[in-house]
């Protein structure tokens, strides 16, 4: 990992690779979503409500992942102060929101045909409310330092400690069996038909790499944007 | 409303979602880059 702590070695390898996760990932999420549109089948209880799935597991994986990410970042930083973990936190915050947004609201709209329910405070359907909070509070944290010029030390023990949510989530529907099913999907195995399953493998990986990408793209942004005023501060003090 | 209407209503939250994501990020990047580059650049 620490290979990888000189932003120019990062950036010669973040360049191609933002193209092959965009094109990789534009791939595999255009046939996950028309495979779960077209050639997979409706379930026998949902009907068609079910192709929902597609877009909303991915979404859940990846809001969760997003945050596993800030916390991996968090320790990186705190720990090894490794140069790029502040930039990769910050990266990741914005991608892993719009993907806790996308599952709240795709499993709003899937909750009201299936359980006659737009929102319930159900122990899945909120702690899933709570991380998008947690995004939004790294978001406006991590800003907020940046602007002082700080490390980022506060937004990196925040995202360490919002880490207890993850696990919260992930046991919320064996603790607290309301509304939302329980685990459908597991190392295991998976309880879903094959004829259903096929597409979501596909849409998951897809939407992966589309995060992927877009994480890179950030911090590329992130790193453009700090030479720049790094340059600027310079010119200032000559 | 018919499923149908749930689902097309799922697929376009997602789908534009993901792309003003995308989208966001490739136009803040790109920006920044050629700020970069062209402060790299003598005048």
């Amino acid at each position: 990992m620490h290979r990888f702590a000189n932003p120019a070695r990062f950036l010669k390898i973040a360049r191609p690779a933002t193209v092959w996760l965009f094109v990789i990932g534009l791939i595999l999420a255009v046939a996950g979503v028309i495979g779960g549109l077209t050639f997979s089948s409706p379930d026998y209880l949902q009907g068609e409500t079910v192709r929902i799935m597609y877009v909303h597991v991915p979404a859940a994986w990846l809001g969760m992942g997003g945050w596993a990410g800030i916390a991996a970042a968090s320790i990186a930083q705190l720990v090894w102060r490794h140069p790029l973990a502040t930039v990769a936190g910050r990266a990741l915050a914005p991608a892993g929101a719009t993907f806790a947004a996308i599952c709240l609201l795709t499993g709003s709209i899937w909750g009201r045909p299936t359980w006659g329910t737009w929102w319930e405070w159900d122990g899945r359907l909120t702690s899933m409310l709570i991380l998008f909070f947690l995004y939004l509070g790294y978001i406006a944290l991590a800003s907020a330092e940046k602007e002082r010029g700080g490390e980022g030390r506060i937004a990196a023990l925040f995202g360490l400690v919002g880490a207890v949510n993850l696990p919260i989530i992930h046991y919320s529907v064996l603790w607290w069996r309301t509304l939302h099913q329980g685990q459908s999907i597991g190392v295991e195995g998976s309880s879903i038909d094959p004829s259903i399953l096929w597409p979501l493998p596909l849409s998951t990986l897809g939407f992966t790499c589309l995060f992927g990408a877009a994480v890179l793209m950030r911090m590329r942004a992130e790193l453009a944007e700090a030479k720049v005023e790094a340059r600027m501060r310079r010119a200032a003090a000559e | 409303m018919n499923h149908w209407s749930f689902v097309t209503a799922a697929y376009s939250v997602a789908l534009l979602a993901t792309a003003g994501l995308l989208a966001w990020s490739y136009l803040s990047m790109r920006k920044a880059e050629s700020a970069a580059e062209k402060l790299k650049r003598p005048e």
